[in-house]
């Protein structure tokens, strides 16, 4: 009994410095990556190629979900609206819910799960089948050449994804509340313009989806790049790659809102 | 005076934690030769490979490498040193979103400033020298198994480097595709004039393209010599090895309390 107990707090102890372990290594790897960047912008078309898989090639399934959110919240904002006689505040409701937390979270989210599912697997499988290993032996530091570019690759291509994501769900929001509807198209542009704050909202809501975008692309390398060396280990990586960097976003977004908008 | 020897290795130990692989290894690699490191799977033979290249320091003793002893390089020097190493990993390990063409000519763009036309007429020529040069469009998804080894071994040799290293070049091949690489191996050591190692299990091809064998068991060389030496050796886990013997000092079983027990039989009818 007693063997069991010393065996368990053990086992605890065991989880506690791996863990703790892995977050030193992970903050390692960051600040590596940050320091080995030099590559990614003397090449730049090495970044432009990263630019084109995590950002072209993710437009689709931001554009088609920017859409639908934008429908939808045309549909439920003009639902409570209308009760106070506010149709005319839709465009308002739809931009400002876009462009301060749908756009940069949702955007973020898809991301996560396209891009970033995207990079772990391929990183994890360019280490078990010792592509890694091999630019190493050709003395080539993988860090500045494989890892560095995908990282500026996905934070360059976050904001601008987070932006089409909310310009898209702002036509979505016209699409429903204009033209099925029948919201004055005046007023539902003109409010927008008058409650659209550059700074407060545009700023902050791009601020977001960098912070995002690092976030994200730095847990989907650094899962990639600590990935046991096997199919098995590089399932799971990819698992821990969209679990992580979902829950990652969703608690930066809250920290961030608190910090934006503490004077609302 | 530059040493005879490209690599001298020291009284090297190597651990993984507290695991030990490697205990007191001596070993020289002349130049110009060429030497296969041969032993069972895991007695640490690439862990070699990985402390000549640098990309593992040994625990204890030194690894000298074209007179630099590898512990006292900064990460600077070991790229430096890299760059005239080449080495063929043991499944190629080729660059999947890359041309065979982009392959060979990666370290060529990496390392040197060379104009695109030269460096396709270089690329050409490595392609050429593995008989592959009408081949530069592929991917590696594409290519066989021997192809792609052939491929590894042009981009191995990419910027003709002093030493090449094979992890397992014959590993999963057909008769005639082990034969080409095993006869590449040796060609191309004596045009480049460079030096090279083998780490393999495969006796029969090594035996006939190699100058020197080392065998390892256990983490300690445990006998060496030239191919005819090997073949008439004595030493009974050589002959095992070199005749691929079943009954020898090298167990079938992996180490256990017993059948009988596991089986939980008493041990009476095991």
């Amino acid at each position: 009994m007693l063997e069991r107990s010393i065996a368990a707090v053990r086992g605890i102890g065991h989880r506690v410095v791996d863990g703790v372990w892995r977050l030193g290594y992970a903050a390692r790897f960051f600040l590596a990556t940050i320091l080995h960047s030099g590559v990614s912008f003397r090449r730049f078309q090495l970044t432009i190629k990263e630019i084109y898989f995590s950002g072209v090639l993710s437009l689709i399934i931001i554009l088609v979900s920017g859409l639908f959110v934008g429908m939808v919240l045309g549909l439920q904002g003009y639902q409570t609206l209308q009760k106070y006689g506010s149709e005319s505040a839709l465009g308002t409701l739809v931009a400002l819910s876009l462009v301060r937390e749908l756009g940069p979270v949702l955007a973020a989210l898809l991301f996560a799960s396209r891009a970033g599912s995207a990079i772990t697997a391929e990183i994890g499988l360019m280490k078990a089948t010792e592509q890694l290993s091999a630019m190493e032996m050709m003395a080539v530091d993988p860090i500045a050449r494989v890892v560095a570019p995908r990282f500026w690759g996905g934070v360059i291509s976050m904001p601008l994804l987070a932006a089409m994501f909310s310009a898209i769900g702002v036509f979505g929001g016209y699409l429903v509340g204009v033209v099925l509807i029948g919201v004055d198209e005046g007023q539902f542009w003109a409010q927008m313009q008058a409650a659209v704050d550059f700074r407060e909202d545009i700023i902050n809501g791009v601020i977001k989806s960098v912070v995002f975008g690092v976030a994200v692309t730095a847990i989907a390398l650094f899962e990639g790049y600590d990935a046991p060396p096997t199919a098995e280990g590089v399932s799971h990586a990819t698992t821990r790659t969209v679990v992580t960097s979902s829950l990652a976003v969703l608690a930066l977004d809250f920290m961030l809102t608190a910090f934006m908008f503490q004077g609302i | 005076m530059a040493s005879d020897n490209l690599i001298q290795i020291r009284d090297v130990n190597f651990s993984y934690d507290v695991r030990p692989i490697l205990k007191g290894i001596n070993m020289n690699i002349p130049r110009g030769k060429v030497v296969a490191i041969m032993g069972l799977s895991g007695c640490g033979k690439t862990t070699l490979l990985r402390l000549i290249g640098g990309q593992i320091m040994p625990t204890s003793g030194q690894v000298v490498v074209d007179g630099q002893v590898t512990t006292d390089l900064d990460s600077e020097g070991i790229y430096a040193l890299r760059r005239r190493m080449g080495m063929l990993f043991q499944f190629g390990a080729l660059f999947t979103d890359m041309t065979v063409f982009d392959n060979v000519a990666f370290q060529m763009r990496e390392h040197t400033d060379l104009p695109e036309e030269l460096i396709r007429d270089l690329v050409m020529m490595k392609l050429h020298a593995v008989g592959l040069h009408a081949a530069r469009d592929l991917r590696p998804a594409e290519l066989s198994g021997g192809m792609a080894r052939r491929v590894a071994l042009a981009r191995a040799i990419a910027l003709d480097p002093m030493l090449i290293m094979y992890d397992e070049p014959f590993t999963g091949l057909d008769p005639i595709a082990m034969s080409v690489i095993g006869n590449l191996v040796r060609k191309l050591n004596d045009a480049l004039g460079a030096t090279s190692i083998i780490v393999t299990h495969d006796v029969q091809e090594s035996l006939q393209i190699v100058d020197y064998i080392y065998f390892m068991a256990d983490g300690v060389v445990i006998a060496e010599g030239t191919p005819n030496d090997i073949r008439k050796s004595d030493t009974a886990f050589v002959h095992q090895f070199v005749h691929g013997e079943i009954d020898g000092p090298m167990a079938y079983h992996y180490p256990a309390p017993g059948y009988a027990e596991d089986m939980k039989v008493g041990g009476a009818h095991a």
